[in-house]
């Protein structure tokens, strides 16, 4: 019986198993930030076990809620600021430097194929893209993970979403995901690991892998994982150029992070691309999901690009693209965030920020911001949001706030009418 | 260990995710205690007022998926500082589940059936739980109606609630 990928990375990584179905798993990197492990980091001082196992595996970002907006978040971020130094964690990405965790870690080619990694935020299930184990906890387990660098599991089950054909123009990783939530409910997946695959996956950039993995948790995944192929060597090939002659010899070394076609799989999900349209969800939880074209004529009165999920490049490149030489509503507030100083950058240097601004959108800093609700961008009461981010939770954005997720290219078209729109870029 | 007896509080619904549990914006806290009164403030349920209903209370039963969405181990948090040492439901949210029995909490899971036949039998009366865990029975009762519900934790769960959490265990073994 073959294995899958997320077995061979158990069998990889374990030290120990306490019980039949539990697995404790040696960490490679441990990501950090400044709202869930400041308590984590308090309670090892308390403990008089103020130590960090390894601190080239620890990467810490203060992303939330950047610039300190009160007292208290300035202090959370000097809990972790400080903590950071006097453990000398190298990677701390502070402000000048910081963006949204999910965004910012693989930037800097943190995730790796075969990788166990663990993090205080749901939304770890992200760096799976890069065929990792990838993994959101909670802070104790954070907390442990700091110290000890391992962390338990229950035996992993895989469920297998296999994605084949080709997107119709206008329709994208955000759609496709919607689009799977829907079909498997936002439980559909709580204790397996979601592997995407088929020929749309393999097609996809990086940026539209992680908008795929970064929502498996939305389905109750507690990691989604793409097996690793020549798209991932190139996008890593900066960090690990020195590892290996070529990217040749790359491909061949990560293919071992691959399952065997006779692996066993908890569930098999096949979803025929073409037959995806744009979706937006209309409910309180993210399986609560329609085609923008029954949602068309909906108001907004904000619409939010950015996020873990879709505030990278080309996420903004399509929004741009939508909203190149237009003005928005004037019943709409547009923001957008890119997600790291280097995608703001880029983003500069290609004129995208300039079309953002010229249509009439406030640029934020690299952020988490609206998405939680935390910071900047928060809805009144009544008001609705159309958003690139992950969840519609009741409250998400703000008390009595309704939040619809969509893609970057319906946001765009959004904002451009006030009411929820599908993009010109979609020929249905 | 903590105590897991007292009286029960009904939650309706599935899916209650955890900014319902504890919002966002309260996430700036960092002490437990500080998230007392947040409890559950932005659960939507007809007819639950947090403020009326969460007092005095030690368990919770809720319906399927209970603590879905972020990571957050505040959500556990509020719930401990609030006295409530134990939810049960048919199934939770990994993320949530794994926080419970991390805290030294309980997150357990029973039957749907089961739990239907407890909102049937005690939902909106004053209803007392204790769950021997030695025992492994569950002791509900309301005025003169009482069951007794078995159930086992798992080997790795009950050791945690034992050692009071995996910060103990694993100071312990590794």
């Amino acid at each position: 019986m073959g294995k899958t990928l997320v077995e061979k990375i158990f069998e990889a990584h374990r030290v120990d198993s306490p019980a039949e179905d539990i697995h404790v798993l040696k960490l490679d990197a441990v990501f950090c930030h400044e709202i869930t492990t400041p308590i984590a980091i308090n309670d090892l001082v308390e403990r008089g076990m103020d130590r960090v196992f390894d601190p080239a595996k620890i990467k810490a970002v203060i992303d939330h809620v950047t610039p300190a907006k009160d007292s208290k978040t300035a202090e959370q971020g000097k809990i972790l600021r400080e903590w950071a130094r006097r453990h000398s964690i190298k990677d701390f990405f502070d402000i000048g430097r910081n963006g949204v965790c999910h965004a910012i870690f693989p930037e800097h080619g943190f995730a790796r194929p075969g990788y166990v990694i663990i993090m205080g935020d749901s939304h770890t299930c992200t760096h799976g893209a890069f065929g990792a184990f990838a993994a959101g906890v909670g802070t104790t387990d954070l907390e442990v993970g700091i110290l000890k660098g391992v962390c338990a599991f229950k035996t992993p089950k895989t469920m297998k979403i296999i994605v084949s054909g080709t997107l119709k123009p206008g329709v994208f990783a955000k759609d496709v995901i919607l689009s799977i939530i829907g079909r498997i409910g936002v439980n559909g997946a709580t204790n397996m690991v979601v592997e995407f695959t088929g020929d749309t996956v393999t097609g996809m950039s990086m940026d539209s892998r992680m908008t795929l993995s970064n929502m498996a948790v939305e389905a109750g995944a507690t990691s989604g994982i793409i097996m690793p192929d020549m798209t991932t060597v190139e996008y890593l090939w900066p960090f690990i150029k020195n590892d290996y002659p070529s990217k040749e010899t790359a491909l061949a070394d990560y293919q071992k992070w691959g399952s065997d076609p006779d692996a066993s799989y908890e569930r098999v999900v096949e979803l025929d691309a073409g037959s995806i349209e744009p979706m937006s969800t209309f409910g309180y939880k993210p399986d609560q999901v329609k085609p923008v074209r029954e949602m068309e004529g909906t108001k907004v009165d904000q619409v939010y690009i950015g996020s873990c999920t879709n505030g990278r490049l080309e996420d903004l490149r399509i929004a741009a693209e939508v909203l190149k030489g237009k003005r928005i509503s004037d019943s709409v507030r547009g923001i957008v965030s890119p997600a790291t100083p280097k995608i703001y950058r880029q983003a500069l240097d290609e004129g995208i920020i300039r079309i953002f601004m010229d249509s009439g959108f406030c640029v934020t800093n690299p952020t988490c911001g609206a998405c939680l609700g935390m910071s900047n961008g928060v809805l009144a009461q009544g008001e609705v949001c159309a958003s690139t981010t992950n969840r519609n939770f009741n409250g998400r954005m703000g008390k009595g706030g309704m939040v619809h997720l969509v893609s970057p290219a319906t946001a765009a078209a959004t904002a451009l009418t006030g009411i929820i729109t599908n993009s010109p870029l979609y020929k249905g | 260990m903590k105590s897991f007896k007292g009286k029960v509080l009904f939650l309706d619904r599935s899916d209650i995710n955890t900014d319902e549990i504890i919002p966002a914006k309260y996430l700036t806290e960092i002490t437990k205690e500080a998230l007392r009164t947040y409890l559950l403030e932005d659960l939507k349920l007809e007819g639950f007022d947090p403020r009326r209903d969460i007092s005095g209370k030690s368990i919770i039963v809720a319906r399927s998926n209970f603590g879905c969405g972020s990571s957050r181990e505040h959500a556990p948090w509020a719930l401990e500082v609030n006295g409530i040492n134990m939810v049960i439901a048919p199934d939770f949210a990994r993320i949530f589940r794994q926080n419970m029995y991390n805290c030294g909490m309980i997150a357990l899971e029973l039957p749907a059936d089961i739990i239907e036949s407890l909102f049937m039998d005690f939902s909106g009366k004053d209803t007392q739980a204790e769950a021997d865990i030695a025992a492994g029975k569950l002791i509900i009762s309301s005025g003169g109606l009482k069951k007794q519900i078995p159930f086992s934790l798992g080997t790795f769960d009950r050791e945690l609630v034992f050692a009071g959490g995996w910060v103990g265990y694993a100071n312990n073994h590794y």
